[in-house]
């Protein structure tokens, strides 16, 4: 058991009551029926997949989506217990929920309580009622109170709440109105993200940079509404929220870890950080993105041929199941190393490179790491080379520097 | 069919707008005469180059030679002489002329005469050739044959009234068009016996062959194994082959012999030893005078080409010699650039033959090219008494010895409907246009008379032209000569760093105006870097205008998932990638198309 190597498993359930306006997950309304099929084909995939994994103990469990509390309780009792009986899941295991406010009651709460779920996910997003109301949400504040109650009822003492930062029409103000108001209610956890303008989104259509609408499926009245919202605030805010956001959740006792998640000292969402730090997961359902066995591969994105296939046949195993199958190199994988734990605020650990690749960060990187640290973007603190403050404004120049070749 | 009587012979050429349809009824004679199957018609026979036929253009002068059958019974062989479609061939098209007896002049029906027309045809004229209309596109419901007519007797003099309606792309009344060539073009003379006087009017690189040269027989007969002589570059050799043009190969024979068109192989490694107008004639029993219109034919417009990737400088070099095997009119030597590295200077006849061996270039060599800000050939004069013709504007000589410059000018002609008049006097004004004159070709329609300086309309000048006339514009232009004018050079700076490939030569009232659009579009086209960029525009030393690109704010992905990983890398690869297509210069990074796209100022 102690030999084991560590494995994360990410769960994507890809309903939602509707699509928000923003949101370029996969993810869309679902009926009944195909809610049915999908999960009977997710308990099966979850069966074969884990025939492999003998040699893994599962570290952390992540259930998003879409809205995976659309789903009721019951769904989510089986999907656990399929879990449980197919895997070795450490005892100390994050298991982390994503849900929505305005789908949950408070039995169901419960439920996930006792089927082993010890985290809960909640996508707030603003305090604001406008502008949840310019994102396309189905909720108000008031229904998120109700709902963060219930989650603390059931006996949910690690929560997280996700906020998004420089929405259309928001103010310094009203950002600094949300995350006050978000602070009072001290959750564990807060990631606060900036928008992101997507390719494929309604708000692609209203503010990215280009001509063609998208082939979207709005009606007449939702086009004319999305075309009459706000302007998105400049990039100047949008600094100016996300400075605002470590210095307030700073204050309130948040500690920044990662460049878009706070949290209270030892309330880290573990699952994440395995993500940038190169722990092995495995993502079951559609669409869900695979590191393993130093291999990258995700699930077919297509609802119809994930439900229909069958996967005990190796032919239909591989083709929905191993989808842009690639083993990394060695360069890759210090490439990744480097990208991936740049995230988090501590930084790559240089005696974890040389453990890994058996040779040293600046043997491979010198004259970049030296070059960042002259343009004061990146420094080297107590075995850590890390993003400065202007480091993390600029971090995808950064980061870009670290691909070889 | 080594001897043909002369009398059966019709050498002609076809001259028309673009788009008016010559390439088509080009093929419609080819097909008609039978010379090739349908099956092996391609929708275009004569237009080889891709490039031509996406142009709807024949860039490259070809020829065909078919034969006719008559619906007497009587045998005509034709020699069609394919002549380039644009003004920076003149002189080609002007050489091609010089092979035929005749002309068929093709007029688009709706659309009637354009500039361009009128010019090739007094060029046709001035060749004393027999130059008969055809009308075209009749299946247009827009078409008005009638005002035509009209047109083409009134403007161009020429009798119209029985011209052959057709439809080439449909094939409508094409066998008028074939009997109109028996019987309104002349059968060639010339006698056999004399000596040899052939007219070059084209060449071709063949690896296996190398130069094939494409003649008219003035005079006397040239066979396999005589030695000629071209008399204005004095090459002598031996002729290898003759032999006439089927469509798309070429078919040898025993003779050619005054009256035919045909071409001569002879083993020639450079084109250049074969100049297009110039005069074959026997070594041994050379013929008294050489044909007349001979010409040395110079670039117009130069500008450096640079390889994106430093390391195909060689591959460049390799492709520029290829090319000019086949195009003695391209220019090219070595030069350095501090912002592009090694590339070369290149001369064009124009804009348009810059545009198509640039396209060949990346397209048939694939190379990615940078390309400089094109520049006309100025004479400086300095003061200690020596002329420079300076093709590059970072070798001007500092300004205190120069005494003065000329710049080369152009007669222009434009013609343009009459609602359109006003805005392009406008353009011609703001180009330093002088007005010459205006006439009427009818009611609608005016014929404007400009000179222009030629670096004033080498940018973008035709774009503007078209945009401004919503495409009713037509234009055509000829070298004048050189004035002098008051010019000085636009220098670019970069967060303070000169940028030698930005420089170029301006007249000096529009100095300020040009850098300041200048600093504008450079400052859309330069990325964001850690610091803030200046841009600046000076004459001498002296800032005259000046943008400024902020300094990156951010740059950064808020939201990142674990499967997002491969998209995330995607993302910084791309910006990785963004930035090998930079030039360095000092510590900024210019993008390789902010050096092309500052040559199209007219926003309008």
């Amino acid at each position: 058991m102690m030999n084991k190597k560590k494995l994360e498993l990410y769960i994507h359930i890809p309903f939602c009551a509707k699509k928000c306006a923003y949101c370029d997950f996969l993810s869309f309304p679902g009926n009944v029926q195909m809610q049915r099929e999908y999960m009977e084909q997710l308990g099966e995939e979850i069966r074969l997949q884990a025939a492999s994994c003998s040699e893994y103990q599962v570290v952390s469990i992540f259930i998003g989506g879409g809205t995976p509390s659309i789903l009721s309780a019951s769904d989510i009792l089986e999907l656990m217990e399929t879990l449980k009986g197919s895997f070795t899941i450490s005892p100390e295991a994050e298991i982390t929920m994503e849900a929505n406010p305005g789908t949950v009651k408070l039995d169901s709460l419960k439920d996930y309580r006792a089927a082993g779920i010890n985290r809960i996910s909640l996508g707030l997003q603003s305090a604001d009622d406008t502008e949840l109301g310019y994102l396309g949400r189905i909720h108000t504040f008031d229904e998120f109170l109700k709902t963060y109650q219930r989650v603390r009822m059931a006996g949910f003492s690690n929560v997280n709440v996700d906020l998004i930062s420089a929405i259309p029409g928001q103010t310094l103000d009203s950002w600094k109105n949300t995350l006050k108001k978000v602070t009072m209610l001290k959750p564990e956890h807060i990631s606060a993200y900036s928008l992101i303008v997507e390719e494929g989104t309604p708000y692609y259509d209203r503010y990215g940079a280009h001509v063609e609408l998208s082939d979207d499926c709005l009606t007449s009245e939702e086009r004319r509404r999305l075309m009459a919202l706000p302007e998105l605030p400049d990039e100047d805010t949008e600094r100016e929220m996300y400075y605002l956001t470590q210095t307030l959740l700073a204050e309130q006792g948040y500690e920044r870890y990662e460049i878009s998640n706070y949290s209270r000292p030892g309330f880290e969402c573990a699952h994440n950080i395995g993500y940038w730090t190169g722990t092995e997961y495995l993502g079951l359902g559609l669409g869900s993105s695979s590191y393993i066995d130093g291999c990258r591969f995700h699930n077919t994105p297509d609802f119809r041929e994930y439900t229909t296939a069958h996967l005990d046949q190796e032919e239909d195993f591989q083709k929905c199941l191993r989808q842009e199958f690639e083993t990394l190199t060695r360069e890759e994988r210090m490439e990744e190393y480097m990208f991936l734990g740049l995230r988090l605020m501590r930084g790559v650990s240089a005696l974890g490179f040389i453990t890994r690749f058996g040779q040293s960060i600046r043997s491979v990187y010198g004259s970049i790491l030296d070059q960042l640290a002259a343009d004061g973007l990146l420094e080297y603190v107590s075995g850590y080379y890390r993003l400065t403050e202007r480091g993390i404004d600029l971090s995808n120049y950064v980061m870009s520097k670290f691909l070889l070749n | 069919m080594a001897t043909v009587d002369q009398s059966k012979i019709r050498n002609f050429c076809i001259i028309a707008h673009i788009d008016h349809g010559k390439s088509t009824l080009a093929d419609r004679i080819i097909e008609k005469t039978g010379l090739l199957t349908s099956r092996e018609m391609q929708a275009q026979v004569l237009d080889n180059m891709d490039l031509e036929r996406e142009r709807g253009i024949t860039i490259k002068a070809q020829t065909v030679r078919t034969v006719y059958k008559a619906p007497n019974g009587e045998e005509y062989v034709f020699n069609m002489i394919d002549t380039p479609g644009h003004v920076d061939f003149n002189y080609e098209v002007s050489r091609s002329l010089a092979a035929c007896d005749g002309a068929i002049l093709v007029v688009d029906s709706s659309q009637g005469i354009e500039a361009q027309t009128l010019a090739n045809v007094y060029l046709a004229l001035d060749h004393d050739l027999d130059v008969f209309p055809v009308l075209n596109k009749i299946d247009l419901p827009s078409a008005d044959p009638e005002r035509v007519v009209n047109e083409i007797e009134d403007v161009i003099g020429i009798e119209a009234h029985d011209a052959p309606r057709i439809s080439a792309k449909t094939g409508i009344n094409i066998e008028a068009v074939l009997d109109a060539i028996v019987e309104k073009i002349p059968a060639p003379d010339g006698n056999p016996q004399a000596p040899l006087q052939a007219l070059i009017f084209d060449s071709l690189y063949d690896s296996y062959k190398g130069v094939i040269v494409f003649c008219r027989i003035k005079e006397g007969t040239v066979k396999k194994g005589m030695k000629i002589r071209m008399m204005a570059t004095g090459a002598v050799e031996e002729v290898v082959e003759v032999g006439y043009f089927g469509a798309g190969q070429f078919i040898p024979c025993d003779s050619l012999s005054a009256g035919m068109v045909g071409y001569i192989t002879a083993s020639i490694k450079n084109v250049k030893d074969t100049a297009v107008g110039d005069t074959i004639t026997d070594a041994a029993n050379p013929c008294k005078t050489a044909l007349p219109g001979y010409k040395k034919v110079t670039p117009m417009v130069y500008c450096g080409l640079y390889p994106s990737d430093g390391a195909r400088y060689n591959d460049l070099r390799e492709a520029l010699e290829k090319l000019q095997l086949n195009d003695a009119s391209l220019f090219f030597e070595p030069e350095t650039s501090l912002a592009l590295g090694f590339g070369y200077r290149c001369g064009f006849l124009g804009l348009l033959h810059l545009e198509v061996i640039e396209e060949r270039l990346e397209r048939e060599y694939n190379l990615d090219l940078v390309t400089t800000a094109p520049s006309v050939v100025y004479h400086v004069y300095k003061k200690d008494g020596t002329k420079i013709k300076l093709t590059n504007p970072s070798n001007l000589p500092d300004p205190s010895e120069i005494e003065y410059m000329e710049e080369p000018i152009v007669s222009a002609e434009i013609m343009v409907t009459t609602e359109f008049v006003g805005s392009i006097m406008a353009l011609c004004q703001e180009r330093r246009g002088v007005y010459l004159g205006m006439e009427y070709m009818e009611e609608t329609r005016a014929l404007l008379k400009y000179e222009l300086p030629l670096n004033e309309i080498i940018y973008d000048f035709f774009d503007a032209l078209k945009s401004r006339s919503r495409g009713y514009a037509s234009f055509d232009y000829e070298m004048k000569g050189y004035e002098r004018s008051e010019l000085v050079k636009l220098d670019i700076l970069v967060n303070k760093e000169e940028v030698d490939a930005l420089s170029f030569i301006v007249h000096a009232e529009s100095a300020y105006d040009r850098g300041r659009r200048m600093c504008e579009k450079l400052k859309n086209e330069i990325p964001r870097h850690l610091f803030e960029v200046p841009i600046q525009a000076a004459i001498g030393g002296k800032i005259i205008a000046r943008e400024t690109v902020k300094a990156m704010r951010k740059d950064v992905l808020a939201k990142c998932y674990g499967g997002d990983i491969s998209r995330k890398k995607k993302l910084l690869e791309k910006q990785k990638e963004g930035k090998k297509r930079m030039r360095q210069v000092g510590n900024v990074e210019i993008p390789q198309k902010a050096f092309m796209s500052v040559l199209k100022l007219d926003d309008e």
